[in-house]
């Protein structure tokens, strides 16, 4: 293969955003206990519209990263989330697969 | 993250450099570090742990708790010689993740015919690796059965602790090439890291089931390297 660069990958998603002038922020797996679908330092990445490449789980608990990750692009102020497993009676946000996951967002400033 | 940080981040990740990231989880402003740079005292030990392990994770501290992530490099395979098992090993090295690049100077083989969408270079090995030099990030494969274009590289490939470098050979050709490398200087230990006969024994026999061998053994040399004894993480 030709030394292309990846068009999936995260990272380069986001600085691309960034010279658009589009805000972003940026999700990244910090810690996992037991089954957990991506490892640590695994991204997800944002924009203040809501668009999103990357990912931090297996599409589980994407969507409240997203819901999150306005806030943090509103406030400036990074957040650390825990998702646990899913409560299937509370309809809660979890991992299905049993393992629990802590993401940091953060903005891309500057 | 600052957009800086970001840049720097990717600028590093184009050019094949190992970089660590750590993120204040309070909130205060992030640092990279690349290999090789110099890193202030605070964090060395914890940033050369990450380097080696390649393992991302979350650093306590008296100044509070940091999470430090680590981005390696993708695995490369460099291919020496473009004979019939190069053209297979280029079909399934993308399957299986790794970047590829072929180079032998035979411009009779290295034709873009034979390698079409490859990365194929049409140079001698020693003229090639200068524009991209190996790495511990790279498994060396070299297949031309020709010493005078498979040795150097191999000797390039073992002294740039290449994860994996593998020869094609029978023993009886291994065992001269063997005689010439330790006259050209390498040591015993550095002979011992030559993959030949080259590719795991799985009886393979026409020149795709011995590409498919070679690339496992490439797999488990990449999923099984003693992460520890990994040469160029900051000191």
């Amino acid at each position: 293969m030709l030394a292309a660069k990846n068009v999936l990958d995260p990272l380069d998603i986001a600085e691309a955003w960034v010279r658009e002038g589009r805000e972003v922020a940026i999700a990244t797996v910090i810690e996992t206990w037991g089954s957990a679908p991506r490892p640590v330092g695994s991204h997800l990445v944002i924009d203040g519209e809501g668009n999103f490449q990357g990912s931090v789980s297996g599409g589980c608990v994407e969507g409240a990263v997203i819901t999150e990750a306005a806030d943090v692009i509103a406030s400036g102020a990074p957040k650390v989330l825990d998702f646990g497993v899913a409560d299937e009676t509370a309809w809660r946000v979890g991992l299905s697969c049993g393992g629990r996951i802590r993401v940091l967002v953060e903005r891309v400033d500057g | 993250m600052e957009r800086k940080i970001l840049e720097a981040l990717n600028a590093a990740r184009s050019a094949r450099r190992a970089a660590v990231t750590v993120s204040d989880l309070a909130g205060g402003s992030g640092l990279i570090y690349l290999e090789g740079d110099d890193c202030p005292e605070t964090w060395r030990a914890a940033v050369g742990r990450a380097l080696q392990s390649g393992k991302a994770g979350i650093v306590d501290t008296e100044q509070g708790s940091f999470f430090l992530n680590v981005y390696l490099p993708p695995p490369r395979i460099v291919v020496i010689g473009a004979v019939h098992i190069s053209q297979a090993l280029a079909q399934l090295a993308p399957v299986a993740g790794f970047d590829l690049t072929i180079i032998d100077p035979r411009t009779a083989f290295a034709t873009p015919e034979r390698f079409a969408g490859v990365e194929l270079i049409a140079e001698w090995p020693e003229d090639a690796l200068k524009e991209r030099p190996l790495d511990r990030f790279t498994a060396l494969v070299a297949v031309t059965h020709d010493p005078k274009i498979d040795d150097e590289p191999i000797r390039a490939a073992l002294a740039a602790g290449c994860f994996y470098v593998g020869a094609l050979g029978s023993r009886k050709t291994h065992a001269t090439r063997v005689e010439r490398l330790r006259r050209a200087g390498a040591s015993d230990a550095e002979i011992g890291r030559i993959r030949a006969p080259i590719g795991l024994d799985i009886a393979a026999a026409s020149p795709a089931e011995i590409a498919v061998a070679i690339l496992a053994e490439i797999i488990e040399a990449l999923r099984r390297r003693d992460t520890s004894q990994i040469k160029g993480a900051i000191a």
